[in-house]
């Protein structure tokens, strides 16, 4: 019995890790929302830039700094790799999504589909096409609770999970105060409320949303720096199957909401975990589909999101 | 089309019927290339009935592709054994979901073959062709069959939550076949019989372009548009909104079956692999290039993008081009996505304009 919930607790941390990834990445497909009203497809690929900037960078701040992998070395690839991620996501948004502003929804869905291929193949031909390791920015260890109650197996946390949680909710906490506190977050907020009151009150429509890019395409490239330390390699579709799953997560939470795109991602990991350990890993990327499809019937605005009429 | 129309399709039939025999005597390079214009035209059509004239967006036509080209060869690998091997039932329970499909099918077939035998005696001389058609269209049937459970509850949902949830189906048909032993799994089926030729290619061809024209000029075409149009205005005329998406939805689903089977047929091995995300953008950029909501350009369309992958294939192997610009030729997908985001900025009507009514890409 101890043991049969030992091991559910170990699949419900394991999918707890994943879930904090796929929250950060649901947290931009949501804010991207929030503030154009479409899905911005290209969001996983930028995930994918993240790794690859810290599989070049992070060799090199090693050496600068010497003396191996350590905190202070990933703190700064992960801040070097957020960077770039918020100017690629910036750049995106000006050069393929600006013109379109005006233009109808299927347009800008496909222009997005567009950038995303661009991105994956891209990748492919200036990146590698084949799985790359990732250098070793800390050294990974698995912390062991030993075995107690008269329990054969044990727990484990690894280090790097420890550090998926610790900095996810660092930046969680960190963008409920930009958002909630900041008259940036405000311009946010009034945004995706009402673009044409909010230009109106002086806001700067443009600004806010080259913002909002920059700030969710930051969250996707912390993503892709904690995704990379906690698996043995990364390559160019790598953001693929975690953009579709952080959208199901955002969808499931809410589209449009940021709490509910929290929660959606640790759910979706949760499920994910509980389907792998219980069922089989192959019904894995089928069932988090499912429930993206269970959720459209039953409730499409999901979990926390409000309902919105369609205005004629 | 009207009744001219009818009697131009008969006449080109009748005259691909004729050609195909000829047509199968040129090189075995160009003939490939000519099978893949054909079963294209099936695909982008099928699909520009979707994407283009009802203005929903579909990014899993790949999939209903891939579940008329199992269905198809695993017909007619059956055919062969008329005796299907009752399935395993030891095991994982989820298992017995697909497993008690394929007994159902089984059935199905066996019940067809036998209507099918009782049909054919006395037309010897035209061997398999009656099988062959009966095999397509079961494909086609499943194919729609699925498209119409991916449609009922996907298509009430607005635009673009519709392109992630077809492409998730996408990946869960793909899924599905690869954890799939009787269909071969991951290596795919292999021997299927070579039957498809230029006749039935173009001939199907065909009969898409005839059948998506007429239900687009037809009362239900009205429909579609309106919905493309306007949903709201629409629904308040009192359009059943969802049961026209559904509509064509599922008769995009039959076709893709159908070009599916000729696929099949065509390849004689099939793996899921070929029936991926990429397969349906490939599929997508067609309609898009072509002009949604104009099939003579989706046609073009399909045509140029069958043979430009071949053309860029000879421009790499010009050894005066820098390695960059090789290495691009090589890579399609780049090519692709790039004329997606510059036909979006610039011409979102697609390259050949658009034929049919003013108001395809609306202003919202």
């Amino acid at each position: 019995m101890v043991d049969q919930v030992l091991e559910l607790t170990q699949q419900l941390l394991n999918g707890l890790s994943q879930g904090f990834i796929y929250a950060l990445i649901a947290l931009g497909y949501t804010m991207v929302f929030g503030v154009l009203r479409f899905i911005n497809f290209a969001h996983g690929d930028v995930l994918m830039i993240g790794a690859f900037t810290g599989f070049y960078v992070g060799p090199k701040v090693l050496q600068v700094m010497g003396g191996g992998p350590g905190y202070l070395a990933m703190s700064i690839v992960l801040v070097l790799a957020m960077a770039i991620c918020a100017v690629v996501g910036i750049v995106i948004e000006k050069l393929c999504y600006r013109p379109l502003r005006d233009r109808p929804k299927l347009t800008v869905l496909i222009t997005a589909i567009g950038v995303s291929l661009f991105l994956e193949s891209a990748g492919q031909l200036v990146l590698s096409p084949d799985p790359q390791p990732f250098p070793e920015l800390i050294v990974d260890k698995a912390i062991e609770i030993p075995a107690s109650w008269g329990a054969i197996s044990s727990l484990t946390v690894t280090l790097s999970q420890v550090l998926i949680f610790g900095v996810t909710l660092g930046l969680l906490v960190l963008l409920r105060f930009i958002v909630m506190k900041t008259k940036l977050g405000m311009a946010m907020r009034a945004l995706s409320f009402n673009p044409l009151a909010a230009s109106l009150m002086g806001i700067n429509n443009d600004r806010v949303i080259s913002f909002t890019f920059g700030l969710g395409s930051a969250l996707a490239g912390a993503a892709g720096i904690l995704t990379s330390i906690s698996q043995p390699s990364i390559d160019p579709l790598m953001g693929v199957n975690a953009g579709m799953k952080a959208f199901v997560a955002a969808v499931l939470g809410g589209i449009g909401n940021l709490p509910g795109a929290a929660i959606g991602g640790i759910l979706i990991g949760l499920i994910e975990a509980l389907v792998v350990g219980y069922i089989s890993p192959t019904y894995r990327d089928a069932i988090v589909f499912a429930v993206l499809i269970l959720i459209l019937i039953v409730k499409p605005n999901g979990l926390l999101g409000s309902s919105e009429r369609e205005k004629v | 089309m009207g009744g001219r129309g009818n009697y131009l399709l008969l006449g080109v039939l009748i005259l691909c019927g004729v050609a195909s025999p000829w047509v199968g005597g040129i090189s075995p390079y160009y003939f490939d290339i000519l099978i893949g214009i054909g079963i294209n035209i099936i695909l982008a059509v099928s699909l520009n009935l979707v994407n283009g004239y009802t203005g929903q967006f579909s990014l899993g036509h790949a999939g209903f592709m891939a579940v008329g080209a199992y269905l198809g060869s695993a017909l007619s690998l059956v055919v062969k054994f008329p005796y299907v091997a009752m399935p395993d039932w030891t095991g994982n329970i989820l298992w017995w979901i697909p497993k008690l499909l394929w007994v159902i099918v089984a059935m199905v077939v066996n019940a067809g073959v036998s209507v099918h035998n009782g049909l054919a005696v006395g037309v010897e001389q035209l061997p398999h062709a009656g099988q062959f058609l009966i095999i397509l269209i079961y494909g086609g049937l499943g194919a729609a069959f699925a498209g119409l459970l991916v449609g009922i509850p996907s298509l009430r949902l607005r635009g673009d939550y519709l392109a992630i949830v077809t492409l998730g189906f996408n990946e869960i048909i793909k899924g599905m076949i690869q954890n799939c032993q009787p269909l071969g799994a991951q290596l795919g089926l292999n021997g299927i019989p070579a039957w498809t030729n230029f006749f039935w290619t173009f001939g199907f061809a065909l009969v898409t372009i005839f059948v998506v024209l007429n239900l687009v000029h037809s009362t239900y075409g009205r429909g579609f548009l309106a919905v493309r149009d306007d949903e709201i205005a629409a629904e308040a005329m009192g359009i059943h909104t969802t049961k026209y998406k559904v509509l064509a939805f599922v008769a995009a689903a039959f076709f893709a079956g159908i070009a599916g089977g000729l696929f099949a047929h065509f390849k004689q091995h099939i793996d899921p692999e070929a029936f991926g995300y990429l397969r349906s953008v490939d599929i997508v950029v067609m309609v898009i290039l072509g002009g949604m909501g104009n099939t003579i350009g989706v046609v073009f369309a399909a045509i140029l993008l069958t043979i430009l992958p071949e053309l860029l294939r000879t421009v790499a192997r010009y050894e005066w081009l820098p390695h960059w610009l090789q290495q691009v030729a090589e890579n399609r997908m780049i090519l692709y996505s790039l004329l997606l985001i510059v036909l979006m900025l610039t011409r979102p009507q697609g390259l050949f304009g658009n034929f049919l009514g003013k108001g395809n890409l609306r202003k919202s």
